[in-house]
């Protein structure tokens, strides 16, 4: 294992003091627990917006805690949830009297323990709500699994929820604006090589050298399938196309197109995968109306890309528009 | 025949052990159809408890009810993943069950650690044969009850109680997963042991290894 760490138990502390030096000015660092929360939280009268999750998914969602987006951030252990401690604080520390929601990927730990803190917080009378995003098209939604994964749409809620919590609207309504984005954001994802959790030491699973799997999961979970590597037209397809077929997606749809790298993957690449989505939907008559690119919900080192679509009406276009400023994500502001 | 305060320390502190033996087992078992972490977690997990009950000075070492939820709010609150929230539901419950009780009959035992399964099942929407940990907590419960309600010795029932969630765990082998991570994987999970079902099992034979033969007075 060759990485930029200096001890595999203290990556997340050391990680955290990094965020603490270069966003001080903007950002609160806490630990014990870990929570990272804007600077002029509580602001009175704003729901507001916690998240959290393992860490090695950064930007998210530690560098998305700012002005336009959200409150506070609960970074665990790499790939691990973080602990229902961390989201009460958290909780509490951005409690403007207007409620807090909690923005939660569907994934057993983040749900379990986001549902404890939960319970803690409205035990201290604290007004909570929790939205759990489940968008991954690559996972079969059914009673018998644990239903789909939370991938890109988180992103995307966090900035459209962050913007309607900034103008003050109530914890209902942006419960239900988040919900809206996660009935309308679908995701799917591919890896061209694995990563190593620092902790583990090892590579989470092998590929070959000219396999991809198809369908991954933000922590290497495996996917639909694993084939050989083809065009990046052929593989926007088959990210894609399912993606489409799902919501669906049709023409005379506008969408936010968002083309994410997972880490190991350059912008360059990520512009020519966005190149054949463009054509893609081109073909279908569904017209990018806002786009996003770039490494935003990464795993680790892992080359590879997912895509996610977010069908657009005029409110979401314009929550999406409104001013944002955080480390991560930055415009108008 | 009853379960002392001092009894309950060394089957968590037993239990911590067992943890930190397999712990590179239970990560292994994990990778297979989770997230390669299981191990990691509750090795984490179980060192912050054991730091805790040795910095503890309570001198009222009286109320078991206390002891175990102590243990299970340091587990929510270091463990993570899901094992944090479901171990830690386990050992609250399991305190709730036994709250102000110095002492623990094999009934009191019985009753809380029913208890606390019954919290994880509630905490997780999970049912048997789902290949979780409840694969092995709840025929060990059950096997617990029924021992103690024929008749047996507390000795035998424990460990009556620890072979049934032995055979839960590895009857998880061929199951597929319908929670958790695994559930993702649908037929791929199965012919894989459950790694929650096997530290559940490492609790129960904790149990057994404490408080039969020389364990109970």
């Amino acid at each position: 294992m060759k990485k930029l760490i200096n001890d595999p138990a203290d990556v997340v502390k050391e990680a955290l003091q990094g965020v603490a030096a270069a966003h001080g000015d903007r950002l609160k660092v806490l630990t014990d627990p870990n929570v990272i929360v804007r600077a002029d939280a509580p602001i009175e009268g704003k729901v507001g917006l916690v998240s959290g999750g393992g860490s090695g998914h950064e930007p998210m969602h530690g560098g998305f805690v700012g002005p336009g987006m959200l409150d506070a951030a609960c970074p665990g252990e790499v790939f691990t949830s973080p602990t229902p401690d961390q989201m009460l604080e958290a909780t509490k520390a951005v409690n403007g009297g207007a409620g807090v929601l909690h923005i939660v990927k569907n994934y057993t730990g983040d749900v379990l323990n986001f549902e404890m803190a939960a319970d803690l917080a409205r035990a201290e009378d604290i007004e909570v709500e929790a939205v759990v995003i489940d968008d991954d098209v690559a996972v079969q939604d059914s009673l018998y699994t644990a239903g789909r994964r939370g991938v890109g749409t988180t992103v995307l809620a966090e900035k459209i929820c962050g913007a309607a919590a900034e103008q003050r609207r109530s914890l209902t309504d942006v419960a239900d604006l988040c919900r809206k984005v996660n009935a309308n954001g679908r995701s799917m994802g591919m890896a061209l090589t694995s990563c190593t959790v620092p902790a583990a030491g090892k590579p989470t699973f092998e590929l070959g050298p000219n396999e991809m799997e198809i369908g991954i999961g933000i922590h290497g979970e495996p996917g639909r399938e694993r084939k050989e590597v083809v065009p990046v037209h052929e593989i926007v397809s088959m990210l894609a196309t399912p993606i489409v077929e799902d919501l669906p997606f049709g023409s005379g749809d506008k969408v936010l197109a968002f083309v994410n790298g997972m880490g190991g993957t350059p912008l360059i690449e990520l512009y020519i995968v966005y190149y054949e989505l463009h054509r893609f939907l081109s073909d279908r008559g569904i017209e990018i109306s806002r786009n996003l690119i770039g490494p935003y919900i990464t795993s680790l080192e892992m080359q590879g890309c997912s895509i996610t679509l977010l069908k657009l009406d005029d409110e979401l276009t314009a929550l999406w528009d409104a001013p944002v400023n955080t480390p991560g994500l930055r415009w108008g502001a | 025949m009853s379960v002392s305060y001092s009894q309950v320390t060394d089957w968590v502190s037993a239990f911590a052990v067992a943890v930190a033996e397999n712990k590179e087992y239970l990560t292994e078992l994990d990778s297979a159809i989770g997230d390669a972490d299981h191990g990691i977690n509750m090795n984490r997990g179980m060192q912050a408890v054991v730091g805790k009950l040795g910095a503890s000075t309570a001198d009222d070492q009286t109320d078991i009810g206390a002891l175990l939820k102590t243990v299970g709010m340091t587990l929510v609150s270091t463990v993570g993943g899901a094992g944090g929230p479901l171990y830690g539901t386990l050992f609250l419950q399991m305190g709730a069950s036994a709250a102000g009780k110095p002492e623990l009959s094999p009934q009191d035992w019985a009753d809380a650690l029913a208890a606390g399964v019954a919290g994880v099942q509630k905490r997780g929407k999970a049912e048997r044969g789902d290949k979780t940990m409840l694969d092995a907590l709840m025929p060990a419960v059950d096997k617990l009850q029924d021992a103690l309600a024929s008749g047996a010795s507390f000795d035998d029932a424990v460990q009556a109680s620890a072979t049934a969630a032995q055979e839960g765990m590895t009857a998880t082998i061929p199951l597929v997963a319908h929670k958790g991570r695994a559930s993702y994987l649908g037929e791929r999970s199965a012919n894989h042991q459950d790694p929650g079902a096997t530290s559940s099992w490492l609790l129960l034979r904790a149990a057994a290894d404490t408080f039969s033969g020389n364990g109970a007075d």
